[in-house]
């Protein structure tokens, strides 16, 4: 039993983790047909400006300030420079998210080293606490509870005010709203500081889940990142937010009852069978 | 006609190596409703949608003082145009009440006479659109434009297509009523309506304005209503519901 | 005909004729290559070179001439490579009968995921192919049973005498150039024949292909699956080549870089995706030799740290490309002759 809750919670951890990411590819993704391949990039910085504050004193929930900030600001510059630029060609938008993120990763190591650094996790969150007879690490629940007040600050974002309102209806027809009048790049710059806000949220917690950083985090969060997007509907907050905890807690209990790996590939497989039963995914729409 | 409120000249649009339009030239009047007609695929919803902007598209339309084939469509539509598409454009996903919340660009925005002349949209605030009828849905559409007073011009797209006949009189009171304050620029294919609306009228074929004139002159000559706008259309009969348009 | 329109037409016959030849000169290239033409070293380069040219023509088949945007190529490519390997190393197979069924191993592959990923379109397919390819690697770095080496990659035994080591490089070189001879000419003949051409209708307007009455889902496979298997003798040729198979060849970066030369050469041209190959990896190699070179250790910091780094430079490279190049290299000289034309307008 205290095993199961163990990998529940774990699993829920990384599923967190997943919608982070999820959450803003999807946004971007509904809204401006820009499959965000940078993604993992801001991930990354966010990560590494995370470790860097957490190293120097900063005290963790201000190094994750300021980790966030960080990736939101070069989630901005890169709407600004580099996709605004090439609107109207969405396939050399992707391109240029694709050079981005092969860059950034290599610039990461080229200044930190392609070696793990040590995370600087907070005594406060390293400990444990007992749930139902499992010892449960405290940071788990850091994760999970990152991962909510993000949902539910999105969801309220997206509901109740005009720009989440002008967000919602460009994921349905972009056109349409530039016709009532609305300026929907500025909602393209918006979608991508809150896509780089909630990545490079989740790279400093990533920090804090794998106890360090590296240069390759980021892609590899991002692949399961693209894998809950397509379960959930692309442009689909609440089915990225379903398909995250389906595919961390497939994860955990397949790769901790099998092999390690075997979980990973049977998200996959979990795709393809998805796919092969309803090609348009769990909720919304696929181009 | 005194100056015109919109002014196109030459407007080309190429759409995917084809084109669509070879050089329209159409003047909207400063008051009452402008049709502007032709068979299907005469290039009709192609010359609106180059006129906001909506594909890429050359020539000069004047509006406002201002030469808009350089601008963006928000840019235009924000110089004070209500548009209501031929597919109506309504965000099925949003409720009614955002649909329209979304649509405001004046501060004090006319709830009241959206109201009135579609009190459905009232009861249905909460609905989300894609639930509604095709007729209610129309409803949103025009409401959108009927919100905000500071419009010099509306630009609807086949409003009546393929709605019930009860809607078509709603529709059409809507838009006489809109008329009274602004000018509209109609696409239509019911004629009946369009004799009961418009004063003047541009008719294309073949991607170019083949006819501009008064309305009533044009519908009153029986063989040239019909070499321009089709074969043997009953004009007094609320016409059927059209096939779809380039 | 003249000389000069024959040699418009015929110019890859004496180019190949060169290259078959390039063995047996000694010629320096310096700065280029680091030893003569004909040295182990020199051709060992240009044989990965042509082996990712290629490799990029055959991506293309994908991105240039159907329009699908498959982020999961290297796995195809990989089956090849560890398929045959396995064979060798594992099952004791000899050499043939494993690249033979290696070889079968990739089509079989890429005819069972593609028939899957091609359910969806557009993006959704770009993120499924992805996601195979992802299992794939992880598979291969998890290293279930010790059979694939995990991370530090599987050495192949049992090669044949006769194509390993300094001596036999040149061999090596043209089995490598006769890759490429078989990859061009699959692809050439692919394009011109009649599913070439719904091919390229497919990537023009999958709709109008489907108003034709056609299933666009069975091209694409046959594309996917011709792709699929070009990859895969590519990734049989590279064992050949390096003597091994490493885990890079299954990641995912491995695909973006197979599409940064497409798109760095041209896509959807004859010579482009070839021409992309060949610089990338040249490039590649250069820049990584020339980080570990005394001219970029004496360079102040904020030059040495990201030019230590190649993928940071192709990275920064390829963007200015999709900026500035949109049609690749292959596009150049059109867009010159353009810039020409205008000039002379204007004078």
């Amino acid at each position: 039993m205290s095993t199961v809750v163990l990998l529940g919670i774990t699993g829920l951890g990384l599923g967190a983790l997943y919608f982070l990411v999820a959450s803003g590819l999807s946004l971007i993704f509904g809204l401006m047909d820009v499959l965000n391949f940078a993604h993992g990039a801001l991930l990354s910085i966010g990560a590494y400006a995370t470790w860097w504050a957490a190293s120097h004193s900063f005290g963790f929930p201000l190094a994750l300030l300021f980790g966030t900030a960080v990736g939101t600001l070069a989630a901005v510059a890169l709407e600004l420079g580099l996709v605004r630029p090439l609107y109207r060609r969405p396939r050399e938008q992707v391109l240029a998210t694709v050079g981005v993120g092969l860059a950034v990763p290599a610039l990461l190591s080229a200044i930190w080293g392609a070696d793990a650094r040590t995370f600087p996790v907070p005594s406060a969150l390293a400990g444990t606490f007992t749930l139902l007879g499992a010892s449960v690490p405290v940071d788990r629940l850091v994760l999970v509870g990152a991962a909510l007040v993000v949902l539910l600050a999105l969801r309220l974002f997206l509901g109740r005010t005009r720009h989440g309102l002008v967000v919602r209806a460009g994921v349905e027809d972009r056109a349409m709203v530039t016709a009532l009048g609305i300026d929907v790049r500025k909602a393209f710059t918006l979608v991508f500081a809150i896509g780089g806000a909630a990545a490079a949220l989740a790279g400093g917690l990533a920090g804090l889940y794998f106890g360090s950083v590296d240069p390759t985090q980021g892609g590899s969060l991002l692949i399961f990142g693209f894998v809950v997007v397509v379960m959930g509907g692309l442009g689909s907050v609440s089915g990225a937010a379903v398909a995250c905890v389906v595919v961390g807690l497939v994860q955990q209990f397949a790769n901790y009852y099998s092999t390690a790996g075997l979980g990973d590939l049977s998200v996959v497989v979990m795709l393809a069978a998805l796919l092969l039963v309803r090609p348009s995914g769990l909720t919304g729409r696929l181009a | 006609m005194t100056s015109p409120v919109l002014s196109v000249r030459g407007l080309k649009v190429v759409t995917g190596g084809r084109h669509i339009l070879h050089g329209v030239d159409l003047d909207v009047a400063p008051a009452g409703v402008t049709a502007l007609l032709g068979r299907n695929g005469a290039g009709k919803t192609t010359t609106v949608r180059g006129i906001l902007g909506l594909v890429p598209r050359t020539g000069s339309v004047r509006y406002g003082g201002d030469e808009t084939v350089t601008m963006t469509t928000h840019q235009i539509v924000r110089r004070g145009i209500g548009y209501v598409p031929e597919d109506r454009g309504v965000f099925a996903a949003l409720t009614v009440a955002e649909n329209l919340r979304l649509a405001e660009r004046d501060p004090d925005p006319a709830y009241g006479l959206v109201h009135e002349l579609f009190p459905e949209l009232r009861q249905r605030a909460r609905q989300a659109a894609g639930t509604l009828s095709g007729g209610q849905q129309q409803m949103v559409a025009i409401g959108r434009v009927l919100l905000n007073r500071g419009n010099r011009l509306i630009i609807a797209d086949e409003p009546t297509k393929g709605l019930a006949p009860r809607v078509v009189t709603e529709v059409a009171v809507a838009l006489e009523r809109a008329a009274q304050a602004v000018p509209v620029l109609l696409v239509e294919q019911n004629l009946a309506l369009v004799r009961r609306l418009a004063d003047h009228c541009v008719v294309l074929a073949d991607g170019r304005t083949a006819h501009a004139g008064p309305a009533a002159e044009l519908l009153a000559d029986a063989g040239k209503s019909r070499t321009l706008l089709g074969v043997g259309r009953r004009v007094d009969a609320p016409a059927p519901a059209s096939g779809g348009e380039s | 005909m003249n000389i000069p329109a024959l040699l418009r037409r015929w110019w890859p016959l004496p180019a190949l004729a060169v290259l078959v030849l390039l063995p047996y000169s000694a010629l320096p290239l310096p700065g280029l290559l680091d030893g003569p033409i004909g040295s182990p070293g020199s051709l060992q380069l240009l044989a990965l070179c042509l082996v990712f040219g290629a490799l990029a023509t055959g991506y293309d088949l994908l991105l240039g001439r159907t329009g699908l945007l498959s982020f999961g190529h290297a796995l195809y490519f990989a089956a090849g490579t560890y398929a045959t390997g396995l064979l060798l190393t594992r099952a004791g197979l000899g050499f043939w009968p494993a690249a033979g069924l290696g070889l079968l191993a990739g089509v079989a592959l890429s005819a069972l995921l593609g028939a899957v990923s091609l359910r969806v379109s557009g993006i959704g397919f770009a993120m499924v192919t992805l996601a195979f390819a992802q299992a794939g690697s992880i598979l291969v770095q998890r290293d279930p049973g010790g059979v694939t080496g995990g991370e530090e990659g599987l050495a192949a035994t049992g090669l044949p005498a006769s194509l390993v080591g300094i001596a036999h490089t040149a061999d090596l070189y043209w089995i490598a150039l006769a890759y490429l001879v078989v990859t061009l000419a699959a692809v050439q003949w692919a394009v011109r024949s009649p599913i070439g051409r719904v091919w390229e209708g497919i990537r023009e307007n999958e709709r109008r292909v489907e108003v034709l009455g056609l299933r666009p889902y069975g091209f694409k496979l046959v594309a996917f699956v011709l792709a699929g298997t070009l990859a895969a003798l590519g990734g049989v040729v590279y064992l050949l080549l390096t003597g091994g198979a490493t885990p890079q060849t299954t990641t995912s970066d491995f695909t973006l870089s197979l599409l940064v030369m497409v798109v760095l050469g041209g896509s959807g041209t004859r010579w482009g995706p070839l021409v992309g190959g060949v610089l990338y990896t040249w490039a590649q190699h250069r820049l990584a030799s020339l980080a570990g070179s005394g001219t970029i250790a004496g360079l102040p910091s904020v030059l040495r740290v990201p030019l230590s780094q190649p993928l940071f430079l192709l990275g920064v490279l390829f963007v200015i490309i999709v900026y500035a190049l949109p049609g690749g290299v292959a596009g150049l000289p059109a867009r010159l002759r353009a810039r020409a034309v205008s000039r002379g307008a204007q004078a």
